[in-house]
This record gives structure tokens, sequence and C-alpha cells, in this order.
């Protein structure tokens, strides 16, 4: 059976030529960057090359604002808590959102542990941060915001420029974790007004365990990683070769065909968040309904658990997620969705699929089949469903 | 992550829907943790003459709720009872940890249900009144 794999936001495939510009750096470029004979210097080359190439995307002023890291949770780790250890004489208090990636919640949450406090600023039905609460927030001991370009569950996209003004205009860092918008949003980190900025290679066509960390020029940082003298000695560590010059390779990739991608994803996630509704009734559109990333579709199918409508697609071939608390194997379902202001049972019948570049429509045509029957099959064995249409009948 | 039992209970569940003469039902768990199940019988000569289950829930929770049925029907209620939420996930081949505690609670449900079953039971010898 042909796989329709619509988990995107989860991660997404390594673009085939990605893999051609890695390959050599397993192989005949194998070479230690630090080393100075040639092997060494022609992987510094391929670091420095890759560098270049995201500062000109990023619209960094200066390559060495470009920080290599191991992942998207690490640039996130580096960010938040790399300034808060150097400006901790300044003050002591950070501020996000209630909805952010478990990469800065629990960074916020070690740093309570060391005297810091945190103020989690909540967010609308849509999952928006309101600017004027950021701007309410900030104290005399505030050194940063770290909020999200846009959001993983549900693809809602914060005015981060328009609250970098507010933040800016009172001396505070900004840290935004774009790890979900590049491919989607066109990143400039000097329009959109930040001082940091998070990315990770694995959700735009390159390969797993490398990001990248945006500083600008004159921002601190206390390094995580101690050892060597890499990455401007913020993050020791014998650079990952390849991983670098695949996240370089895909960026590139990704910023020249956001033109080209970013309608045609809208259109299909319209399309596809038209269709759901008009063929299955007690459904809810999660987030907002229109600043919202191109690819993203997350709905709430009533009186049925995320879980097993997974794990009905998983068996007619489609890959998608959800925010219950089944598929966690946590308790509590999605705290994007709880902080969003839905009630649990919505919550658990939540779903979510992110297009990607190669889905097409003939594949959203064969999946909305399959959920129509799927969510009427798992309906008919509900005791919710029951209770409901009985209301409805009295 | 899910036995094959699992997934063939999930995919095919047994004795699934509403009993309209039940004789009693039972209800376990909540929406808060996404598991509901409901669990209906039909006594008769002492006996599970017929069950059936509703479940809101994640598949731990439907295919616990189907396999539940089928290890009581047609055993006597003192049998019956014996079963524990325990044995219901042995029979599936295990379930995995974290689903062992708000997704199997079809054996609750089903206690339940034999507890309305002698609640609502007219009384053999009624008392003088
Ligand atoms: C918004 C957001 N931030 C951070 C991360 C973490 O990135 P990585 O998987 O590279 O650690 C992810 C992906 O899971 C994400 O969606
Ligand atoms: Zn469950």
């Amino acid at each position: 059976m042909e796989r329709i794999y619509l988990d995107h936001a989860a991660t997404t495939p390594v673009d085939p030529r990605v893999v051609e510009a890695m390959l050599p750096y397993f192989t005949a470029n194998f070479g230690n960057p630090s080393s100075i004979y040639q092997e060494g210097r022609a992987a510094k080359k391929a670091i420095e090359e890759s560098r270049e190439k995201v500062a000109e995307i990023l619209g960094a002023a200066d390559t060495r604002e470009i920080i290599f890291t191991g992942s998207g949770s690490e640039a996130d780790n580096l960010a938040i808590t790399g300034v808060a250890w150097a400006y901790r004489k300044k003050g002591n208090h950070i501020i996000t959102s209630a909805i952010e990636h478990p990469a800065v919640l629990e960074t916020c949450k070690e740093l309570e542990k060391h005297g810091f406090a945190v103020t989690y600023l909540p967010v609308d039905e849509y999952g928006l941060v309101a600017p004027e609460a950021v701007r309410d927030a900030i104290t005399d001991r505030t050194i940063l915001v770290s909020l999200m370009h846009a959001n993983n569950e549900v693809g809602t996209i914060q005015p981060i420029a328009e609250i970098s003004k507010i933040v800016r205009a009172k001396g505070v860092l900004l840290h935004t974790d774009a790890v979900q918008t590049a491919g989607s949003i066109p990143l400039q980190a000097d329009e959109l007004g930040v001082d940091l900025l998070s990315l990770s290679a694995h959700k735009f066509y390159g390969p797993k365990g490398v990001g990248v960390l945006y500083a600008k020029k004159g921002t601190r940082l206390h390094r995580l990683i101690h050892g060597g003298a890499q990455e401007g000695r913020l993050r020791a560590g014998t650079e990952n070769v390849a991983g670098i010059v695949g996240l370089a390779k895909a960026l590139e990739l990704a910023a020249a065909g956001l033109e080209e991608t970013v309608p045609r994803l809208a259109e299909l996630r319209d399309y596809f968040i038209n269709k759901i509704f008009s063929r299955i009734d007690h459904v809810k559109l999660n987030g907002h309904p229109t600043r919202r990333l191109p690819g993203n579709i997350n709905v709430s199918f009533e009186f049925v658990e995320g879980e097993s409508i997974l794990l009905n697609l998983d068996l007619e071939g489609i890959a998608a997620s959800s925010g219950s608390a089944c598929t966690s194997g946590a308790l509590e379902p999605s705290h994007v969705l709880l902080a969003m202001g839905l009630p649990h049972e919505t919550a658990h019948g939540s779903v979510r699929f992110t297009i990607g570049k190669d889905n097409t429509k003939e594949q959203l045509d064969y999946v909305l089949g399959v959920l129509e029957e799927t969510i009427a099959r798992l309906r008919a064995i509900s005791p919710l469903y029951r209770e409901q249409r009985g209301r409805k009948e009295k | 992550m899910y036995t094959e039992a699992v997934m063939d209970h999930f995919y095919n569940p047994r004795n699934a829907g509403e009993l309209a003469d039940a004789d009693g039902v039972g209800e376990a768990g909540n929406p808060v943790c996404g598991d509901i199940m409901k669990i209906y019988v039909k006594i008769e000569d002492d006996r599970i003459a017929d069950i059936s289950f509703q479940t809101f829930g994640c598949g731990a929770a439907i295919a616990t709720s189907s396999i539940l049925t089928e290890l009581v029907k047609g055993k006597t209620v003192a049998e019956a009872e014996k079963i524990t939420n325990r044995a219901v996930a042995e029979a599936l081949g295990g379930l995995p940890p974290q689903k062992m505690h708000c997704s199997n609670l079809a054996a609750d449900a089903f206690h339940k249900a034999l507890e309305a079953y002698r609640q609502n039971r007219p009384k053999p010898a009624p008392a003088a009144e």
C-alpha cells in the first residue's frame, strides 16, 4: 500500500539534493574541521560556506551570528539558558507563552529552580499572544522574551514583528523559536526584529540532529557545552560537518521554493479543511482561520478520541498526529489546546495533519474518504455520540 | 506498541453497541482522562446471556472493552465477576505500561453493570410492608 505521510510538522524526508550535498562529508572529506592539514581545511571550508549561506538567508549582518547546534531543542536551550546566565546581573525575569514547545517550556522550568522568575503568557482561543500582554508583563527585571514564531500543533503565527517593537523599546532581548516556520514564511531576522532565532534542519527537508541559533551581534550568551573552541566558543564538540552542509543546502532550497510552495500548500490546506467540514459533522478547527502555517490542519472530531483515529488511519496507510493524552503517554492532552481553552474531551479528539511539498490533492481525497469512514465507525461505538443524539431527539 | 490481539479487537470490536433491554449498565473512566467505557449486561438464569460495550477512548480502551465482553459472555455471574483489569490486559497479550491505568477499566465498568443489575432486579422475596 502507498503510504501517505501527513506529519511534516513532526519531521520531513531529506531532500535527495540535500543527501547528495552531504555525502562527500561522510567519505572523501571526512577531516576534522579543527585540523590544519588539507582534509581538515576542506571540512572547515564546508562549514564556513554553510554559515555564509545561512547568514545570508536569515539576513544576518555577520556570519558570526550563526551558531550551529545539535538540534532545534539545543538552539532553544542555548538561547534561553545562555541569555539567562549571561544577563543574570541585569535581571532574573523571563517572559514566554503557555503554548511553547517543551524545548522552551522545560528550559524555563529548569531556570525557575535556579532563581529565575518566568511569566507564561496566556493565549486566546486561536492561540495568539496579545502584544499588550507582553508590554504589561515586562518589568525592570526582565531580560528576555521568548515567543515562538509559529506553533507546531495548531500552526498559529504570532505577530513577532509587532511584539518586537514593544520588547525592543523596553531594551529587552527577544528570542523566537522559528523551528516550524522555515520553508513556510520568509525568515529575515532583521525584519522580524529578533535578537535570537532557532531553527532545526529536519523540519525543512534537511537531516535530523542539526540546528541553528541566530544570535544578533552584541547578544551575550553563556555556553552550555564546555570543551573545545568550536562555534565561536559557544558550542564545544567536533562539528557535524555533513549535517551542517545538509542544513545549509536544505535552507537554501526552502528559501528558493517558498514562493511556489506556500500558495500551493495553503490551497491544499484550505481544500482539506473545507472538505472535512462539508463531509463530517461536529468538527472544530483548532488554531487561527487565516494566520496559520500553510501546511497545518488541526481539527477536533467530537465524541471520538485521537489515538483511535490515528490507529485507524495508520492501518489505511496514513500518517498523522494527535494532541490526545493517549498518544503521548501523558495523562493530560496537549498543553497547547488546553491553553486555547478547549475542553478535555475536544482536545482528546484532535488530529493534526501537516501537508508537505510532495502531497497531492488525490492523496487528500483518499484521506478524506478514510477519515469519514473512521469517524463514523468510532462514533458508532462511542457512548458520548449516543448521548448527544439522544439529547437532540428530545 | 500494541500486540496483534489488541489491534484485532480494536479493528474488529466484538459486541459493540448498545443493548436495548439491558438488565444493568456500568460506566468507568471520564472524559478528562480521555477514556470512557460503558458495559451493558443481560442476565438470564444467573448467566451473562448477552453483553455489549460502548467506548470513547484510545485503541487500548476499545480493545479491553471488546475482549472483556468475550471473556465473560455465557459465564455464570459468580464466575464472570472474578474478572479483573489485569486479567483483561493479560488476555490481550499485555498492554504498554502507560495504558494500564485509565485505558484499562473495562472490568470496572463490568462490575458496575452487575451492581446495577442487582439493584434493578425485583427482590425475590419482597419484605412485608
Ligand atoms: C516549535 C518547535 N521547537 C523545537 C523543536 C525541537 O526541534 P528538534 O527536534 O530539532 O530538537 C520542534 C520539533 O519538534 C518544534 O516543533
Ligand atoms: Zn487511553
